[in-house]
């Protein structure tokens, strides 16, 4: 073993962020255009362009979805436990309306009668919305800390409600993760069209780049005043994961601590919108490509953001906030995360690579034409 | 204390969408393999009719899939949802496999799954033949991984309970990749997969004979079909290899529950064909037995006994006792008591723990439980014997009419002139068989392994989330009418394309068309 338990933790936290922000990059760009679909396809023929632009690929980019999960699971288990039964029924809203993505993808196009396509394009559309919003909706309620605590034998109960989740925090991080990833695809869509797909694509780039700023920067401004917890007792990085030997306080504006500490960090939230405003300026432009990069950068910094507040908490609990969960106290044991991190350094680069080459055979712009030529076999 | 109810709706939901998820699982495995098989030929020989065989095929496999993955995202969700304490309690252990099945199996699947679509045309011959193996690959190794989770559940291997953490810890990565459960389970499911997608292609290949359409390509779709399925279910009986059994009270006890086998009896015992097991009388009435053919089956040796089920119960009585002990100590534990004499009593007695937790149910403090309720914990501690033993007859009768089936295809197909209506007939109303036996296969691994989620270490009503009666009520009928939906479209879908037949390819040359042009 040439990592010791803290370090392990640290690379976890970090190997989870690189899940979560691979997923809102490579999802999140297919979860933007399904939100635009009815939108920015006038017609049939227009609406399949826009499918098809993630049709190939669409069915990797979810792994990385059920992937964050897989990580939770095998290196944060209790993390696992506490979020996914807390969340209960935002997840089962999220589960349904994604059950609609394989279905609208595959079978939409296998009927040419109108009434069935167009009834495939709502699902499609819901299919994404729902979980574009909800999730958001959830990373609000974790810096808000939700309502559990452990029973002797760390039985987790939770008291918290459905509506509780629905609080104005999380509804505006909501519409944070739903607009950036409008524009996301707004911007996919900018280079994988031409004509009037493309024109009409460019302006959602424009209102849904500078929705993500504004609404982002309100966030930032409410941090403020929001409560933010702190672990007061000493830390013990190596100690076995038992998350009810400590003790946490909560106070507002403790989330902006570490960036007292570290004033480095700052420039995560800076290059949101920095990368932000050459999104728009590039898209502008016709510089798509390079608007892409930049969109990807944003979106990663505002994940970041977060991140950067709540370390090291993963899971601030809102009544008993000796509970909470953080990165010193409720990981695997070192044994899985150390086999685990092999296993995720062997297999992530070749993940990488061979996505990055599927993405090559499928560059290029979709067009009418195209669909016509390939009227029985495309989406 | 979570409720009789919450736990018993908990599990109907697991039950209910584990066993639609397997609906479409089999099928995935199984003709990926088939594809990739049906391509290579085509590459191979250069003859375009494999081509098609693979892109009609490929539709039907399209089909299925969209559903495997929708179900499969549930399932994932599902064990932090519904079972959050299984989740903490055996995080450790389990999520590992479950990650890797991530990062080798599915990544590999869906990505490439892409480019087995759409990619003809951006791809050489031998490109794409190499994307269509990955596919079979990818979901293959899907299996593996899922199964070594499964299988651990079965027989614990390679893990230790942390008092620390309160917790199930691994102690050996080997171990839990080479458990003997995992493996029989694996090449059992697989082969179950490879029999699955057979029968399918071997009963739609016969429907399009008796209608007397595409000869060409039904008959090269049916011998293929033929071939692979009679080595693969031959494999899944053969292989359906028992060396699982030989570790643990819960493997035993499934196992005899199995064979209705009450009382131990001497080497080589016999097997119970048929009769009416009776739980409370413990005896089977109208039993009919053949000799010797159970010792053989279980133990593989005419000397070793097949362990009954009484002998079981006197042993889980010793085991609850002991795990009573191992609780008290626990809570020592917990309250920060680190004297050394309990540390090593606590270390000594920590592998009954489980059993100590079987108590829970009936009293929120184990150690004052009363003697009823140790009585009632021991009673409940084997699992019901008689659906156990009715649904593994159905998939043990499944399995050996589909191996008739099989030898009477290849035999068919190997002799042209004999292909009769009644061999296509067969072939085709036999398909739903291989469905049956892996939803009652399926049953009986997971009902056998009552009342553990985890074998002699966390029973299954503890498992459970402290949801309430209502949420659950609320989840499952959510479930449920999405299910039943799709299931409706999915059918619709896969009627439709399997009538059109390879007609849907639009190459102009099958049935169909050619009755446009005239
Ligand atoms: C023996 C095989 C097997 C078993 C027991 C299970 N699965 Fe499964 N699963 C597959 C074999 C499979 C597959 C063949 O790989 C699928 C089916 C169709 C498909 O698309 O992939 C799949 C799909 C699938 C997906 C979607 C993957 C994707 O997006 O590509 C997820 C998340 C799961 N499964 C998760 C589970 C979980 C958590 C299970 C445990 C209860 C489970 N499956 C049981
Ligand atoms: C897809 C194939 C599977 C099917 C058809 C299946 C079937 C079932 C059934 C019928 C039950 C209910 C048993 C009962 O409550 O009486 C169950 C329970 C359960 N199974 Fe499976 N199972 C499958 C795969 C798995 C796998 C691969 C795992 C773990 C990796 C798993 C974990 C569980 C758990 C946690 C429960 C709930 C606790 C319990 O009732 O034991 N199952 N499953
Ligand atoms: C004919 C002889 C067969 C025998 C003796 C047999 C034996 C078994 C046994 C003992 C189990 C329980 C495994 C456990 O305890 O975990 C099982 C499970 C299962 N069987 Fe069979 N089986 C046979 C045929 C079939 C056939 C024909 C199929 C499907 C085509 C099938 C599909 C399954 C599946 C999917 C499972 C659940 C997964 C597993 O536990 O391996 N079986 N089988």
């Amino acid at each position: 073993m040439i990592f010791d338990y803290e370090t392990l933790r640290i690379i976890w936290w970090a190997f989870l962020g690189v899940l979560i922000i691979g997923f809102a990059i490579l999802g999140g760009y297919d979860l933007g255009v399904g939100v635009l679909l009815p939108f920015l396809g006038k017609n049939d023929e227009e609406r399949r362009v826009i499918i098809n632009s993630i049709g190939s690929t669409w069915e990797g980019n979810q792994v990385w979805f059920v992937m964050a999960g897989g990580a939770l699971f095998a290196a944060w288990p209790t993390v696992y436990a506490v979020s996914f039964s807390s969340f209960y029924f935002a997840l089962l809203l999220a589960l349904f309306a994604m059950f609609l993505r394989p279905l609208g993808f595959d079978y939409r196009s296998k009927l040419a009668v109108p009434a069935w396509r167009e009834n495939w394009d709502r699902a499609l559309f819901v299919g994404a919305f729902v979980p574009a919003l909800v999730l958001g909706i959830a990373f609000g309620n974790l810096l808000k800390g939700i309502p559990f605590h452990f029973e002797d034998n760390m039985r987790i109960v939770y008291f918290g409600s459905f509506m509780g989740l629905l609080n104005p925090f999380a509804l505006l991080a909501g519409l944070i993760s739903l607009s950036m990833f409008i524009m996301h695809g707004a911007v996919y869509l900018q280079i994988k069209t031409i004509g009037n797909i493309n024109e009409r694509a460019k302006k959602c780039v424009i209102i849904f780049t500078i929705a993500t700023l504004v609404l982002f920067g309100l966030a930032g401004v409410w941090i403020i005043t929001l409560d933010g917890y702190h672990i007061s007792s000493e830390i013990f990085p190596n100690a076995a994961s038992n998350p009810i030997a400590k003790f946490v306080k909560r106070e507002p504006g403790l989330w902006l601590d570490n960036y007292g500490h570290l004033p480095g960090l700052w420039a995560v939230p800076a290059s949101a919108f920095i990368g932000g405003g050459l999104t728009l300026l590039l898209s502008r432009f016709d510089k798509p490509g390079s608007a892409f990069i930049f969109s990807c950068i944003t979106i990663a910094s505002i994940i970041l953001t977060a991140a950067c507040s709540m370390f090291p908490f993963l899971i601030p609990s809102s009544i008993s906030f000796n509970s909470s969960l953080t990165v010193w106290d409720s990981s695997s044991s070192i044994k899985t995360l150390n086999v685990m991190f092999w296993v995720t350094v062997i297999f992530l680069p070749l993940i990488m690579v061979y996505t990055s080459w599927v993405f090559r055979v499928f560059r290029g712009k979709v067009t009418v034409e195209h669909i016509r030529k390939n009227n029985h076999t495309l989406y | 204390m979570i409720s009789d109810a919450v736990v018993e709706l908990s599990r109907w939901q697991f039950a209910v969408t584990s066993l639609y998820h397997f609906l479409f699982v089999p099928l995935t495995i199984g003709l990926s393999v088939l594809l990739a098989i049906m391509e290579s030929t085509y590459v191979l020989t250069g003859r375009e009719i494999y081509k098609d065989m693979t892109l009609f095929w490929g539709k039907l496999f399209g089909i299925n899939f969209a559903l495997g993955v929708t179900t499969g995202l549930t399932m994932e969700f599902q064990f932090g949802m519904n079972w959050s304490y299984f989740s903490h309690y055996v995080g450790d252990v389990f999520g590992a496999p479950l990650a890797i099945e991530g990062l080798m199996a599915f990544f590999m699947e869906s990505t490439f799954v892409g480019l087995f679509f759409f990619g003809w045309d951006k791809l050489t011959k031998g490109q794409h033949l190499t994307i269509t193996w990955l596919v079979a690959l990818g979901s293959n190794l899907s299996a593996l991984w899922i199964l070594v989770a499964n299988g651990w559940m079965q027989n614990p291997v390679g893990a230790e309970f942390n008092y620390e953490t309160m917790r199930m810890e691994v102690t050996s990565f080997a171990a839990l990749i080479f458990n003997p459960a995992a493996q029989v389970k694996f090449v059992h499911t697989v082969a179950a997969g490879y029999t699955t997608a057979s029968a399918f292609v071997l009963g739609i290949s016969a429907y399009y004979m008796l209608k007397g359409r595409d000869a060409a390509f039904s008959q090269r779709s049916y011998t293929i079909a033929a071939g692979f399925g009679l080595a693969s279910v031959l494999a899944v009986i053969v292989l359906g290899d028992e060396s699982g059994y030989t570790d643990g009270e819960v493997q035993k006890a499934k196992l005899a529950a199995i064979e209705a086998e009450w009382h131990t009896e001497e080497a080589p015992a016999a097997f119970t064909v048929i009769g009416l097991p009776d739980q409370e009388a413990m005896k089977t009435h109208y039993a009919v037995k053949i000799p010797w053919v159970l010792g053989l089956i279980g133990t593989r040796s005419i000397d070793t006994p097949v362990i009954g089920l009484t002998e079981i119960l006197a042993n889980n009585r010793v085991h609850i006792h002991n795990g009573i002990k191992a609780y008290g100590l626990l809570q020592q534990l917990r309250e920060g008591n680190r004297e050394e004499t309990v540390i090593a009593e606590f270390e000594s007695l920590k592998k009954d723990l489980g059993y100590g937790l079987l108590l829970k149910r009936y009293t929120e403090n184990v150690v004052d439980a009363t003697d009823e309720q140790i009585e009632l914990a021991i009673k409940n501690s084997i699992p019901q014997v008689a659906p156990l033993f009715w649904t593994f007859r159905v998939m043990v009768v499944s399995g050996f009419i589909m191996l008739i089936v099989f030898v009477i295809a290849v035999v068919a197909s190997s002799i042209r002139k004999s292909r009769n209506d009644w061999i296509l007939k067969l072939s085709l109303y036999t398909m739903p068989l291989p469905w049956i036996a892996c939803e009652t296969g399926w049953f009986v691994a997971e009902f056998g392994r009552q009342p553990w989620s985890i074998a002699e270490v966390l029973p299954t009503f503890l498992s459970a989330s402290s949801l309430s009666e209502w949420d659950i009520i609320l989840s499952l009928s959510g479930y449920v009418f999405f299910y039943t939906i799709f299931l409706v479209i999915e059918m619709f879908l896969m009627l439709k394309y399997i009538k059109l037949g390879p007609s849907s390819l639009h190459r102009r040359r099958y049935h169909f068309e050619m009755d446009q042009r005239g």
